[in-house]
């Protein structure tokens, strides 16, 4: 049974049993390795993509419950080739070390900034609080998203 | 990689879902995934067949009729943070439940019915008074939160039937939510507690106070109850009522008895006092 869904603004559909998770459709079957795998049990946060504008963790999600959904993950952030405003914090303030919980920070950042363009360091706090990284000490991430749209403006 | 080739079954509408249930007693109700994929990733899930619920739209919203609220048994934790009509410490307990990856997938219905000794919800629901609707092709019945968990992940449903609200009758004093854990997100919790107190004249007329993660089942603490009701919330009856709890924790992976014992004692202290 194919189940269709757009990734990224382009359409896509797989055959795969009906449990797969959408972790493993994205990296195995449509080649998006962005979404990495951690923990593969809700804990780490560094396979999130937005499903229908909100993150979760697509290690949780069978694919069977993303038929026709929505889905962004950390590749379609970038609009024709530039980086997007939280991207380009997160270079500009160094918060990427290792990189493997980048990702997943940057979607879970992305929707947070959609719904608040100006987060307060606490509500930057709270909204990643369901991203784990192991190197940075989380001080320069927090710091990249709340100045990701400091300059004005409230396009992530 | 998770290699499961069980079918899921897909109802669209509340009718399918419970003819589907019907005909399917053993396989695994699916709703947000938050539990059951982990488990299936664990390897200790291994079903004939899924019903998987997340297409039937019957089973979400939170709607109000004469004073008492009905949570949709697929309404997410996100829906019920963002929620005008809820108590404000079920929507404390509603950000406490993982992060916004978990909350946004999880659902009430899927807390309720794995039934999980350290479940957050749960304590809220015996201290709110709640009734669960439950639905099978033999009709529907209310059954009380106080008799829902009957043993380690054990509840009250029957194979045939499905978990498709949750009610709240209305409810009157000050409720209060703690969830000690490792951490504010993402953690499993220690202890939690759940506390509904209704104060006349300077005395307690109603006290509710229940605790989670400290037995198998999620249960109030009656002994405490019958010492703080019709007494005023002095330092020395609050701590009269605190002696009397009769928990039982264990030890286990998250944590051990004597600080469970301990710290389910403080909080309870702590919030009393601060009511």
């Amino acid at each position: 049974m194919p189940f269709q869904f757009t990734v990224n603004g382009r359409v896509a559909s797989v055959d795969v049993p009906p449990m797969t998770r959408l972790l493993d459709v994205l990296r195995e079957e449509l080649r998006h390795t962005g979404p990495k795998e951690g923990c593969g049990e809700g804990e780490c946060g560094a396979c999130t993509v937005l499903i229908d504008g909100l993150p979760v963790n697509s290690c949780l999600v069978p694919v069977i419950q993303v038929d026709g959904a929505t889905i962004v993950t950390v590749e379609g952030l970038a609009v024709e080739g530039r980086l997007s405003a939280v991207q380009e914090a997160f270079v500009q303030h160094g918060a990427a070390q290792c990189g493997i919980c980048t990702p997943g920070f940057l979607v879970t950042a992305h929707a947070l900034l959609e719904r608040n363009p100006h987060p307060t360091r606490t509500e930057a706090r709270e909204a990643l609080a369901g991203n784990l990284c192991r190197c940075t000490g989380y001080q320069k991430i927090i710091d990249a998203v709340t100045d990701a749209l400091s300059s004005g403006g409230d396009k992530c | 990689m998770l290699s499961c080739t069980a079918p899921v079954h897909q109802p669209r509408t509340l009718d399918e879902a419970v003819a589907q249930r019907a005909m399917h007693p053993f396989a695994t109700v699916l709703a947000g995934g938050t539990d059951v994929m982990v488990y299936l990733e664990g390897g200790t899930l291994n079903p004939p067949a899924f019903i998987d619920l997340w297409k039937v739209n019957e089973l979400r919203g939170i709607t109000e009729t004469a004073g008492t609220t009905r949570i949709g048994a697929l309404s997410t934790w996100t829906d019920v943070a963002n929620h005008a009509l809820l108590p404000g410490a079920l929507k404390d307990c509603a950000r406490t439940i993982g992060a916004a990856q978990i909350q946004n997938r999880g659902t009430v219905g899927g807390n309720i019915v794995n039934a999980s000794p350290a479940g957050d919800s749960l304590p809220m629901w015996l201290v709110l008074d709640a009734l669960f609707e439950v639905r099978s092709w033999r009709g529907t019945r209310m059954v009380s939160a106080a008799s829902f968990w009957q043993g380690y992940k054990r509840t009250a449903l029957q194979a045939d039937e499905l978990l498709i609200a949750v009610h709240l009758p209305p409810t009157s004093g000050d409720v209060r939510y703690r969830k000690v854990g490792t951490r504010l997100a993402q953690a499993i919790s220690k202890v939690v507690l759940a506390l509904r107190v209704t104060t006349e004249h300077g005395r307690v007329g109603d006290a509710r106070v229940a605790f989670g993660s400290v037995g198998p089942v999620p249960a109030r603490a009656p002994e405490v109850e019958a010492l703080l009701t019709g007494r005023p919330l002095t330092e020395s009856n609050i701590d009269e009522a605190i002696g009397a709890l009769a928990i039982t924790p264990i030890d286990d992976v998250r944590s051990t008895a004597e600080y469970r014992n301990d710290v389910a004692r403080r909080i309870l202290r702590a919030e009393l006092l601060a009511l």
